[in-house]
């Protein structure tokens, strides 16, 4: 679906992509610095201590979010400057790309970045031979695998749209919410082999984000009942 | 190098202000030298791109075209509407590069990932000659450094040489050197390739066949590439040829001699094309100078280009750009001298290959456009295609860099906005992916692999 999104929507605009590659990128060094702060964690610590080694991840997966938030922000800021240097250089005085759009595109680059980080050895494991759960872990590890993904996919985009409408109205409030959101849902992976902790609380958020970012980007009941039925 | 194709050198001023207009613009956006909307419709294909280019900036001079031919009032309103095309064709010539260098990635990848062939280690090629197989790290060390030493300065001299070639017109020599070693890229390693993707497959192909169907590729590609040809399919086989050279580099280049290669090209690039005696950079002043085109099999362009009698009458694209085609013209040479030089680099990495220029040499109209050398395309791709074939992380590392890569390419294409002369492609953009490489298969693989085994996700 991820790719669906971006077929239809993005890639008919080379600007729209080009934000979409910058926002993979962001999210990529906010990666790459939590891991490094990780390692840096796990080399400094005894390998044999389990349950510490499970802190420690713990506590680099929070950090990891925390991070990623804190990308998210600065790309935010980034998208601010460009729009202003692209009104300043157009004719009509308005930017070819609105707020609301880079939004969504800066969300879908992180999404995207992160369910192709997440999934694609997984996917590429899957063509090779074997059996799924052969040690007693679960056999469903794909399929919830690839529906974990999906939700955090739709999931950042939502979270991209409604962290750019917080920063531009100033509520903070919005960010903190998305902030803990995130918290929430990597938190609920922890209980993850009882997959009806994690992948119930994930799609619930997300229904829940969707419905507000939609109503933030000028949606309503109204236009929806609209839109399916298709009237005009 | 990337160039910006229509620029003439006679049309220096109006660039002048153009340029100062051009430095605030947004970030991701390189300013698209071809203000005319007439570009537009010409847009769709990418011509040659050139290596390590050197960009300049054609669309100073086009737009200078376009203000002299266009609405002549309103000047600053045009360069105004010309600024915030700029910027929007600027999007779309990144993407216009993107595209190919997407897909020469992805087919060096998948040739890497699924032929064995081209991950085994069967011998080194001549210009490395130290061997990697030693005990000590250190000795490994110093092999590499040596490997790369002799690999650049085979290149440098390769380089110098077709400089000289160039300057006192021994066109004929390096016609007939380009066209020989087009010939055998597209055949001899067509047919090596082709062999190895079959017997991957177990398919069998009789000799026959083979013959016949290698025959028809090189001799198509030869035409396209050296002569006039659909550009789309010009651009396959540029692409398709800088990927053939990328498997070869990433087979017959021992591991760490590989990574360091890389390095030094990125710098020797940044050296060549911005030091006033760099090779490339008297390359294109030459061309300039002289007006004339740059061998076409060395760069791949993303503007239009079309032969003045072809029975293509983009009539929308050639109204505005009648003026600027002898500009464009101009420019459009004088962006292929430094592919030229990078082909002739390129050939001298491999034994064998030419890049062939596509020679479009006679009366062309050029659209604006980005052009970009083949040794970039080249270089890129060996760099994904190593990280694909060598990093334990196998696809998160080659996607990391596959990003860095484009990212890389993006800044520079803005860089060129903002400057508006040849650029080095290479620097930027093998910096990100070789960081983006080597952090991504220590540091983010661990991590990674530990967050999957116990299904967390951040």
């Amino acid at each position: 679906p991820a790719l669906g999104l971006f077929l239809f929507t993005i890639a008919r605009d080379p600007l729209r992509i080009i934000i979409l590659i910058a926002g993979a990128f962001f999210w990529l060094v906010s990666l790459l610095l939590s891991s490094l702060i990780w390692f840096i964690a796990v080399k400094a610590s005894d390998p044999k201590d389990e349950p510490l080694q499970k802190g420690l991840l713990i506590f680099g997966v929070m950090f990891s979010v925390l991070l990623q938030e804190a990308f998210r922000f600065l790309y935010y800021k980034l998208l601010r400057k460009a729009i202003e240097g692209l009104v300043a250089l157009s004719e009509d005085g308005c930017s070819p790309i609105s707020i609301q759009q880079m939004a969504y595109v800066a969300g879908v680059g992180f999404g995207l970045m992160s369910g192709a980080f997440s999934m694609i050895n997984l996917l590429a494991d899957a063509l090779g031979p074997g059996t799924v759960g052969i040690h007693g872990d679960s056999q469903l590890y794909f399929l919830t695998s690839a529906f974990m993904t999906m939700v955090l996919i739709f999931l950042h985009t939502f979270w991209g749209i409604l962290f750019f409408h917080g920063c531009e109205h100033r509520r903070w409030w919005e960010i903190t919410a998305v902030v803990v959101m995130h918290l929430a849902v990597s938190g609920s992976t922890f209980c993850n082999p009882l997959y009806v902790g994690s992948l119930v609380p994930s799609y619930l958020l997300m229904a829940a984000a969707a419905a507000w970012a939609y109503l933030l980007s000028g949606g309503s009941a109204q236009n929806l009942r609209r839109f399916l039925l298709c009237k005009s | 190098m990337i160039t910006f194709t229509n620029n003439s050198d006679s049309e220096e001023e109006p660039c002048n202000e153009r340029t100062s207009l051009m430095s605030a613009e947004s970030p991701p956006v390189p300013s698209y030298q071809d203000g005319l909307p007439a570009s537009e419709a010409g847009e769709a294909q990418a011509h040659r791109k050139r290596r390590t280019g050197s960009s300049r900036s054609p669309n100073n001079i086009a737009d200078g075209d376009m203000s002299d031919s266009g609405v002549p009032v309103r000047e600053s309103a045009l360069e105004n509407e010309e600024e915030e095309l700029t910027l929007k064709y600027g999007a779309k010539h990144v993407i216009m590069l993107f595209v190919p260098v997407t897909l020469c990635m992805i087919v060096v990848v998948a040739t890497i990932k699924s032929v064995r062939f081209y991950t085994e280690k069967n011998g080194q090629l001549i210009y490395t000659p130290f061997s990697e197989d030693t005990p000590s790290v250190g000795q490994r060390l110093l092999n590499s450094v040596l490997n790369t030493i002799i690999m650049i300065s085979v290149i440098v001299v390769m380089t110098v040489f077709l400089v000289l070639l160039y300057k006192y017109r021994c066109y004929k020599f390096i016609h007939g050197w380009l066209i020989l070693s087009s010939l055998m890229l597209l055949f001899l390693f067509t047919y090596i390739y082709l062999g190895e993707v079959l017997k991957t497959y177990n398919v069998a192909m009789d000799y026959p066949t083979l013959f016949l169907v290698i025959w028809n590729f090189g001799a198509v590609g030869m035409i396209c590439i050296h002569w006039k040809g659909p550009l789309q399919l010009q651009q396959a086989y540029l692409i398709m040829i800088s990927a053939l050279m990328a498997l070869v580099f990433i087979k017959y280049l021992p591991e760490w001699s590989a990574w360091v290669i890389l390095g030094a090209i990125s710098i020797y690039d940044l050296m060549a094309v911005l030091c006033p005696k760099g090779p490339l950079r008297m390359l294109v002043e030459t061309a300039q100078e002289r007006n004339e085109p740059i061998f076409p099999a060395l760069i791949y362009s993303s503007a239009m280009m079309w032969t003045v009698g072809m029975a293509k009458p983009d009539a929308a694209a050639r109204g505005p750009s009648r003026q600027m085609w002898d500009a464009a013209e101009d420019g459009r040479e004088n962006h292929r001298s430094p592919s030229h030089t990078d082909s002739q680099m390129s050939e001298t990495r491999s034994p064998v290959p030419t890049r062939p220029i596509t020679s479009f040499e006679e009366l062309e109209e050029e659209e604006r456009g980005v052009k970009l050398g083949l040794g970039d395309f080249i270089f890129y791709s060996v760099l994904v295609g190593k990280a694909a074939a060598t990093a334990s992380g196998d696809w998160n590392t080659t996607l990391a860099c596959f990003v860095a890569i484009l990212i890389g390419l993006c800044l520079t294409l803005l860089l060129l906005a903002v400057f508006k002369k040849a650029l080095p492609a290479l620097p930027i953009s093998i910096t990100f992916g070789l960081v983006f490489y080597f952090s991504t298969d220590n540091l983010v693989r661990p991590f990674m692999d530990t967050l999957a085994s116990h299904q967390l996700y951040i």
